[in-house]
């Protein structure tokens, strides 16, 4: 089931903001099309750990990254690369459900309009619509296109930014606890969702629920106070972890 | 204490709360009517006008003057010694001071008011017509009913003779009310019955215009700079700082900002709309940028991180998503920074726009008076009809910032947004 292509690798990550560390020499590897999953309690490093790989740290100021971070082994962690064209790249679902105040066509289709993706309006309608299939929305939404993504309820608002993000057909999705404002029935749709996504993306999830994590993931990395503590296939992690933190974590002794 | 009188005791003190709370509603409430019911009925008088039927028999060889005269020629034409006669016509006098009384019934603007009319009405020349002339000051509040005519006469500016003409002309129904649209057509003028706020109407939406377009893009691109772009250093703390000091600096002394440079140093007009929308410009971008910064504040940052994550720039980020969710705090603010440079009158002072100005100005470099300087004008004069003057522009004034208000609450309301 694994494969051995290495798609994201960071090296020795610091993550500093301002005088607090959040991320303590992280060496992770993320392998290409699977889920992999990071868990750990609030304030660990996960959310962090993703948002360095899309660069949307850089959006804080007071935040210092050092370290390496490469995509198909190209150094993304320095000035030289173009964070547009990395976030491009590299797509994100956020915690909270985040749609444009826009209608839901203008939703999806906005990436690739700013990119160029589509030089003509019926290139764009097959984007706009390809894109909502692949997030199993189009059956909901294809009647009411020009209604706005707002007007959604709060699972196909999630389903319309997963659209968003892989309308612009990225590499990596990295996903940020995209269930944890979700009812069970969206959850349970979402992470159907992801077992199709996987067979074209890489993705990320950042969760709190184990559950959750050994239903989609093949790997699964745990943090703790900004160290990885362990990192492995799911299967084996939740089995038969190395680590006496992460035996505790999983089984909820702590956290 | 037992918990029973404790009770009692909190749901007492509840209720003398909601006194308090309501007496002072309905005391706020009170005092506003009681402001709009004096400025109403001082003022609501300035809105008619007292004409007098006057019969004038357009006689070309009288005039000298052709039959078929162009405008020019009519313009040229002495219309005095027929105006005289007319008006002498009203009523049978014996001697000069007699005279001198009945004409002074009558505005003195009667021979323009004549001679206007047959400009406009050729087809009365070699006709005998009734004209309405405009009745004088005093003659328009006597005829208001609010001129003490049970007064000696040595106390009185209308003389017995005059009271003996008007008792005729009304018993003859010559004497006629209308509406006085000289009141919204006419510059400023000395005598009241003819003096209206035409010419700071003019002025006043002239200055506005000159602030709007300084004003709203600099104040726009200011806070868009500062909220989204700027870095959050000790440099930005200052400004920032200082943006809300400027908002509270007293609007005077931007007046003598704008004199000092704007005329001392630049030797702009003095007296112009231009001048006064600068220094209301200056005035109000501070209280511009406050509330455009805090609409771009309330934006929910998931909306830019959202932009953000599909690969949008930073600036593509701000301009296709965040500035549209605040432009109706940004609009409603604008307006608001309007509304209060629009009754701004100290500044407006200090830049010479307290000017008498009986033209109306045409652009922006012309020199005029403005709505609220012209209050502060008339306030100051004794004739009855500019008190009442003085009232009915307050109330023009505040009908144009209720008007400007209530579209920036409608604009937030329309337009505001809600985020789950």
């Amino acid at each position: 089931m694994t494969n051995n292509k290495v798609k994201i690798k960071t090296e020795k990550l610091d993550v500093f903001y301002g005088q607090k560390q959040a991320l303590k020499n992280v060496n992770l590897e993320i392998f290409n099309r699977e889920v992999t999953a990071l868990i750990g309690p609030s304030g660990c490093g996960k959310s962090t750990y993703i948002r360095c790989i899309n660069r949307m740290n850089d959006v804080i100021e007071t935040c210092k990254i050092s370290g390496s971070i490469k995509i198909d082994g190209q150094e993304i962690n320095n000035k030289q690369i173009d964070v547009v064209r990395l976030r491009e790249r590299i797509g994100m679902v956020f915690q909270k459900p985040n749609p444009f105040p826009k209608s839901i066509y203008d939703n999806v289709a906005y990436g690739p309009q700013i990119h160029g993706l589509a030089d003509h309006k019926d290139k764009l309608d097959q984007i706009v619509q390809t894109s909502l299939k692949k997030s199993a929305l189009w059956e909901e939404v294809k009647d009411r296109l020009d209604e706005p993504g707002t007007s959604l309820s709060g699972g196909q608002q999630q389903r319309l930014c997963i659209a968003r993000a892989i309308s612009v057909n990225p590499e990596v999705i990295l996903m940020d606890e995209p269930c944890s404002a979700l009812d069970p029935i969206a959850t349970a749709k979402i992470e159907e969702l992801m077992e199709e996504l996987k067979k074209t993306f890489t993705i990320v999830i950042v969760t709190h629920s184990m559950a959750q994590a050994v239903r989609v993931s093949q790997r699964t990395g745990f943090f703790h106070l900004g160290n990885l503590i362990e990192v492995d296939t799911t299967d084996k992690m939740f089995k038969n972890p190395n680590n006496k933190m992460t035996q505790d974590y999983i089984t909820g002794r702590f956290g | 204490m037992s918990k029973e009188e404790l009770l009692k005791k909190r749901y007492r003190a509840e209720k003398r709360f909601k006194f308090y709370g309501l007496t002072s509603v309905i005391l706020a409430i009170l005092f506003v009517l009681f402001l709009v019911n004096v400025i109403f009925s001082k003022g609501k008088g300035a809105f008619s006008r007292t004409t007098i039927s006057v019969e004038v028999d357009f006689n070309t060889e009288k005039l000298e003057i052709k039959n078929n005269p162009t405008n020019e020629e009519i313009q040229d034409t002495d219309f005095y010694d027929l105006s005289i006669e007319s008006l002498l016509n009203v009523y049978k006098t014996k001697g000069l001071k007699e005279e001198k009384d009945l004409i002074r019934i009558f505005s003195p603007d009667y021979e323009f008011e004549i001679k206007n009319f047959i400009i406009e009405n050729k087809g009365f020349l070699n006709k005998t017509t009734i004209i309405e002339l405009t009745a004088s000051d005093d003659i328009d509040q006597l005829n208001k009913g609010n001129y003490p005519r049970h007064l000696p006469e040595e106390r009185r500016r209308i003389s017995d003779f005059q009271l003996l003409i008007y008792d005729k002309l009304v018993e003859d129904n010559k004497i006629q009310k209308t509406f006085n649209t000289f009141l919204f057509t006419n510059g400023d003028s000395r005598d009241p019955e003819l003096a209206g706020v035409g010419g700071s109407l003019l002025g006043s939406f002239f200055t506005i215009i000159v602030t709007l377009l300084l004003s709203f893009p600099v104040a726009i691109l200011a806070s868009i700079y500062l909220e989204e772009f700027a870095p959050k250093n000790r440099i930005t703390d200052f400004i920032e700082i200082n943006i809300n000091n400027l908002a509270a600096v007293p609007s005077i002394v931007f007046g003598l900002l704008g004199l000092g440079i704007l005329l001392g140093t630049f030797d702009f007009p003095r007296s112009t709309p231009l001048v006064a929308g600068i220094t209301l410009a200056l005035m109000t971008l501070p209280r511009i940028i406050i509330p455009c910064r805090a609409s771009l504040k309330a934006v929910p940052p998931s909306i830019r991180e959202g932009a953000l994550a599909v690969g949008a720039s930073k600036v593509q980020s701000v301009t296709h998503h965040v500035v549209p969710l605040a432009i109706p705090g940004t609009l409603s603010g604008t307006i608001i920074g309007l509304a209060q440079a629009l009754g701004e009158t100290a500044p407006l002072i200090l830049i010479g726009m307290v000017a008498f100005v009986v033209d109306l100005p045409s652009s922006p470099v012309d020199p005029s008076a403005s709505l609220p300087v012209q209050v502060y004008l008339w306030s100051e004069q004794a004739e009855r009809g500019f008190v009442e003057k003085t009232s009915a522009t307050i109330m023009i004034l505040l009908t144009f910032l209720i008007t400007m208000n209530a579209f920036a609450v409608y604009l937030r309301q329309k337009f505001e947004r809600r985020w789950s």
